[in-house]
């Protein structure tokens, strides 16, 4: 399709649809096509209960996808995602274990240590020039050390505080879960801190082109080390709801979450090189990939199997909406 | 006497991967309990020769400006195949080996296809490709283990001693560079790897073979994962889907690339390079080993030393006349 026919098509479509994005509307669909591929299989998969039952599920992997898509739209990476949500988990409950004082520091303390070591990531890719993916890479051997030696390699003992578990597991209004609340309210922020404000210019800025974004005077290596931090903090966050989620921290809790979020970014149609994407398309891309794994292992689909169709699923999607300009 | 400088200049980050190298290795093998004796050289070497392979499948996409995160997972899978067909008689033997390396060379050539035909970014692409490949690897061994004809003999003779105490492993290795490294940078297929790395648009206006390139590096880039895959089998004498394993040796051919003066935006560096930085990697993780230290300590050590070492790279930046070329 030609641009100019692209754009005619586009004229004749309602206004609300002339901003959505082919990918968000894709991945959206996608969604509904699997809802009703699981509904086949059992009604259930259609009832309330299931699908706040996994909008839950997806605030943990939405509230992390938040922080990697900051940093994918400024064409970066962030592979520190899995030893920061364990800091973030460890850190807190362990806090927790402290008395009472403890117990109310619990989550400011545990976030402090995810926005300190996404600083560090921060001043390594914004001043020392260093290329994301080793410096994260690098961060992330640091937080495993740091953990191991704390924990002595066990699991650790302490047990969430009460406020963690009740933002993660509780429900207040109308049987909405709390996680859900915190997931839509760090969902709002992260749209006006992109769309509305200089912070969130400056990041798309950089993700087309630094050099340009620079000479028009913005102060981009500082945007890059805060989206850094943002990214950190956000992971960390994550990690604190799971702990809060499972009553405590574990060896290795973040793992199965670095791959999800920057397949749940990319597949909500951030361009991986920088500089384009929406957060709507994020959540479109967390759900598919909660609802996806979910669906899989209702199926009882064994771990094999379920690896494979989540990588062809990946590459098919991709394939149809994430294609590269032709070099010419 | 400008020809030598350029040389050098050429070549500096495989000279400075190999310094750091010996520097470690000497350390090491001083403090050794039992000297520096042909059975501490051949552990060594055993140790470090998975590293190495997977570091020089790593380089070969690294230079494309590509990044392949599916390298551990075909290892995993090449490691599950190989504890399979590497058995019975020596010519059954011999067609394992080489079913195991055409497992490698598809597994490249699939990941080289998506990214040249399909227009998808390599990091995406890879990551998943290597969930299917995991995904395969544990529906073939979905508990670790062998089985019961598998050729010992044949494959000892691959992890021991030659005559004059000369790791067997290491000689393995020098003929991998002979027969596969030497000859693809030497030809016009690797050239044009180098090219397209340097400048994807440059080397298509120069009428460069973007994509016989890139598919040639991605498919030898399987090839060298396969045949790591291999080694780890001739120790270990079994297969197992390890995850862990996988994404760990991923993340390290990162490390070790950039230690072995690769640079990740591509178009520079040498697989000889990426073996000197494996090797180091190793003997960094080792030298906690002679020194006694709590095994508690040895991931924040690891961590550390990397973090450290990534730092120093940054030392370029004193060289940095125009601010604007810190934004590429």
């Amino acid at each position: 399709m030609r641009p100019d026919e692209a754009h005619a098509m586009k004229a004749r479509l309602p206004s609300f649809l002339h901003r959505l994005d082919p990918a968000v509307a894709i991945a959206f669909g996608c969604v509904v096509a699997l809802l009703l591929l699981g509904s086949l299989y059992s009604s259930s998969f259609l009832s309330p209960e299931y699908l706040l039952q996994q909008l839950k599920v997806a605030a943990f992997l939405g509230i992390i996808a938040t922080g990697m898509m900051i940093v994918i739209l400024l064409g970066q990476i962030d592979l520190s995602v899995p030893w920061v949500v364990a800091v973030g988990g460890m850190m807190s409950a362990s806090a927790t274990a402290y008395g009472h004082t403890g117990e109310v520091l619990a989550i400011p303390f545990g976030l402090a240590c995810g926005i300190a070591l996404g600083f560090v990531n921060g001043i390594g890719v914004a001043y020392l020039r260093i290329p994301s993916m080793i410096i994260t890479l690098a961060v992330n051997a640091v937080a495993q050390g740091l953990m191991v030696a704390h924990t002595g390699g066990f699991s650790p003992q302490d047990s969430a505080s009460a406020a963690m578990r009740f933002i993660a597991t509780g429900d207040t209004i109308l049987g909405i879960p709390n996680a859900l609340i915190v997931w839509a309210i760090v969902g709002s922020a992260a749209v006006f801190l992109l769309t509305r404000t200089t912070f969130g210019r400056a990041v798309y800025g950089i993700g087309n082109r630094e050099r340009a974004a620079y000479l028009s005077g913005v102060d981009t290596q500082r945007v890059v080390m805060f989206a850094f931090a943002i990214s950190g903090g956000l992971s960390a966050f994550g990690g604190i709801l799971l702990a809060g989620y499972a009553s405590k921290a574990a060896q290795a809790m973040g793992d199965a979450y670095l791959l999800p979020s920057i397949a749940a970014v990319v597949l909500g149609g951030t361009s991986i090189l920088g500089g384009r994407g929406s957060y709507l398309g994020t959540v479109a891309g967390v759900i598919l990939i909660t609802l996806l794994q979910s669906i899989l292992s209702v199926m009882q689909m064994p771990e094999a199997g379920r690896q494979i169709i989540y990588g062809v699923v990946i590459v098919a999607m991709l394939l149809l909406y994430g294609r590269e300009r032709l070099l010419r | 006497m400008i020809d030598w400088r350029y040389r050098f200049d050429e070549h500096r980050g495989t000279l400075l991967a190999f310094l750091v190298f010996i520097v470690m290795f000497t350390i090491y093998a001083s403090n050794h309990p039992a000297g520096f004796t042909a059975n501490v050289v051949t552990t060594a070497a055993n140790k470090g020769v998975l590293l190495a392979l997977v570091a020089m499948a790593q380089t070969m996409v690294v230079i494309t400006a590509g990044i392949d995160l599916s390298v551990g997972m075909v290892f995993i899978l090449c490691n599950c195949v190989a504890s399979y067909i590497v058995a019975g008689s020596p010519g059954m033997t011999a067609l394992g080996v080489a079913g195991v390396l055409l497992v490698g060379l598809f597994c490249g050539a699939i990941n080289g296809l998506v990214v040249i035909y399909g227009r998808l970014q390599p990091i995406v692409t890879t990551i998943a490709t290597g969930a299917i490949y995991f995904g395969i690897a544990l529906a073939l061994r979905p508990n670790p283990g062998g089985v019961d004809n598998f050729n010992s003999d044949f494959t000892d003779a691959f992890t021991g001693q030659l005559p004059g105490g000369i790791p067997a492993s290491l000689a393995a290795l020098a003929v991998v560079v002979l027969v596969i490294w030497v000859p693809f940078r030497r030809s016009t297929i690797g050239r044009a790897a180098y090219a397209t790395g340097s400048s994807e648009v440059a080397a298509y206006m120069s009428g460069v073979p973007i994509r016989r390139a890139k598919f040639v590096a991605y498919t030898l880039s399987g090839l060298l994962s396969a045949l790591a895959g291999l080694y780890l089998t001739f120790f270990t004498y079994s297969g197992e889907a390890s995850a862990a394993n996988g994404s760990t040796y991923t993340l390290y051919s990162i490390a070790a690339v950039v230690l072995g003066g690769v640079s990740l935006f591509g178009g520079s560096g040498s697989a000889v390079g990426a073996i000197f930085g494996a090797l180091a990697f190793r003997a960094i993780g080792d030298l906690l080993f002679v020194f006694d230290i709590e095994p508690l300590w040895q991931p924040l050590f690891q961590g550390m030393v990397l973090l450290v070492s990534v730092c120093i790279g940054a030392a370029r930046l004193v060289r940095v006349r125009n601010r604007l070329d810190l934004f590429g």
